[in-house]
């Protein structure tokens, strides 16, 4: 029953109707401007990166073509605030198939960098960053780990200049941003 | 010619997941003559970075490829991630003046500067074009003829096709050849080329094993015996979450997946135990027993 209701309730959010006051005409323009996502604008809508797509076959929602048309149409913050941004796995198949050369993975990519910034991050990939800042490594490696390497006669794992690291974080202001950042 | 000299990037997921991945490297590729010289001080190539800040991403890999450049040396990946990053960094650093200038500002500052003078290649570019087919061939005194097995070489080490261009992403042929020499069958199966969607498992476990759990679906349906990888994200997928895609689908599919460098180093007669086959989630008795006929 509340699994009905819940089909219903999403089938009633997708009909919704959108309004003018929504749409913020700049942000396509935003978005061509960082890296890979130059052709938002040359897309036009034939599907086929929704059709190759492998994470469309498991999400009633997830649609390359849909997020690229929303963010053409500058749904900015309904993009934003919707964790199905989070679902792209990088496989790169849209960008190959793609007639026009948009930069589908890229756009997603530049969405997610985006939501980011406005201090929200899956927490995931907190935790990743913060291994790297920590280890150098995405994943902490266990001493039980280094043991086993020595034991199979494997060389130590190089330690990596942490200081450097923590440097170009700063740098790139991406350690700003992860004070702002809530999960 | 000169023995093919390369500094092994290890990245992350190897030495903490997949020791087997990383030992039976080291075995055939001494036995191919390929010198791997460690490299230090190498960090995270940056590729969990990219969704949150594309700039780190930039950074954190073109730092690698400046320790590379420092000694002089190409580098060589084992895993599709890192090969992934690292090359296009390093193509699009290459090609572009603007996203150079602006990554060299922020290298400034730990006092490094990319130059552009290395290359990067994956394991299986090693293999096929260094080494060549025909040298492994020399090499291979089992051949396991008896073995019907599948590929899946996964997206990064062929998509975006723009970046790296060595084989058709359709149509993977360099990992299939490989497998060939080795003397055991390779077969086709339904949507080889399709992705492990291991990058999203840290958001959402149930699209990753669904994806997964096709995967095994049409492997097993053609009959292969094994199922050949060459990323550690891949053989997390295929190998250590097996089991569970077993439980959560109640489906039974008892796959070996094994490291590419595995069934190479069977076919050099290399003895399993020093292939690290015993690490392996699925059991791949099987395929060792097979090996030894
Ligand atoms: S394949 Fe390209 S042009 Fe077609 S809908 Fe997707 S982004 Fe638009
Ligand atoms: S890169 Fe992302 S959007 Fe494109 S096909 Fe793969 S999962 Fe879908």
């Amino acid at each position: 029953m509340a699994k009905a209701e819940k089909t219903q309730d999403e089938k009633a959010r997708q009909r919704t109707v959108l309004k003018a006051s929504e749409m913020d005409p700049k942000f396509k323009y935003e978005i061509s401007k960082l890296p890979g996502a130059e052709e938002v604008m040359l897309c036009f809508q034939c599907g086929t990166c929704t059709a190759d797509c492998p994470i469309s076959r498991f999400d009633d929602f997830y649609r390359p073509r849909r997020l690229i048309r929303m963010t053409q149409l500058g749904l900015k913050d309904r993009l934003l605030s919707n964790d199905v941004i989070w679902l792209c796995s990088t496989c790169f198949t849209c960008i190959d198939h793609c007639p026009q050369g948009v930069g589908i993975a890229s756009i997603v990519r530049a969405l997610r960098n985006l939501t980011v910034k406005r201090g929200h991050m899956p927490a995931g990939y907190k935790e990743q960053v913060s291994n790297i800042l920590k280890t150098g490594y995405a994943y902490v490696i266990s001493d039980m780990r280094l043991r086993k390497r020595k034991e199979k006669g494997l060389p130590a794992l190089p330690k990596t200049n942490l200081k450097s690291v923590a440097k170009l974080f700063n740098a790139t202001g991406f350690s700003k941003t992860l004070e702002k950042v809530k999960t | 010619m000169d023995k093919p000299k390369y500094l092994l990037f290890l990245g992350c997921a190897i030495p903490y997941r997949l020791p087997s991945y990383e030992i039976s490297t080291r075995k055939v590729l001494r036995k191919l003559g390929v010198e791997l010289v460690e490299m230090p001080d190498f960090n995270c190539c940056g590729f969990p970075t990219d969704p949150v800040s594309h700039d780190t991403m930039l950074t954190l890999a073109a730092r690698n490829l400046c320790l590379a450049e420092q000694r002089n040396l190409n580098i060589v990946a084992l895993c599709n991630g890192c090969f992934g990053i690292l090359n296009h960094v390093n193509k699009e650093l290459k090609e572009d003046k603007e996203v150079k200038e602006k990554v060299n500002g922020y290298l400034k500052e730990i006092g490094m500067e990319f130059k552009g003078t290395v290359t990067v290649k994956h394991l299986i570019h090693v293999l096929a074009e260094d080494v060549g087919l025909e040298k492994i061939k020399e090499t291979v005194q089992k051949p396991l003829s008896q073995l019907r097995v599948v590929q899946h070489s996964g997206c990064h080490v062929n998509r975006p096709r723009k970046y790296i261009g060595l084989e058709d992403p359709e149509n993977p042929t360099i990992l299939k050849k490989l497998i060939e020499v080795t003397g055991a069958e390779c077969l086709e199966y339904m949507d080889e080329p399709e992705c492990c969607g291991a990058p999203i498992l840290g958001v959402d476990e149930k699209i990753p094993l669904q994806l997964t759990r096709d995967k095994l679906d049409h492997v097993k349906a053609v009959g292969a015996q094994a199922m050949i990888t060459v990323c550690p994200y891949c053989h997390i997928m295929y190998d250590l979450n097996q089991p569970r895609i077993e439980r959560a689908f109640n489906e039974k599919f008892g796959i070996p997946v094994l490291h590419y460098p595995q069934l190479l180093g069977l076919a050099m007669g290399i003895t399993p135990d020093k292939l690290a086959l015993k690490d392996l989630r699925v059991d791949a008795t099987e395929i060792v027993n097979v090996s030894s006929q």
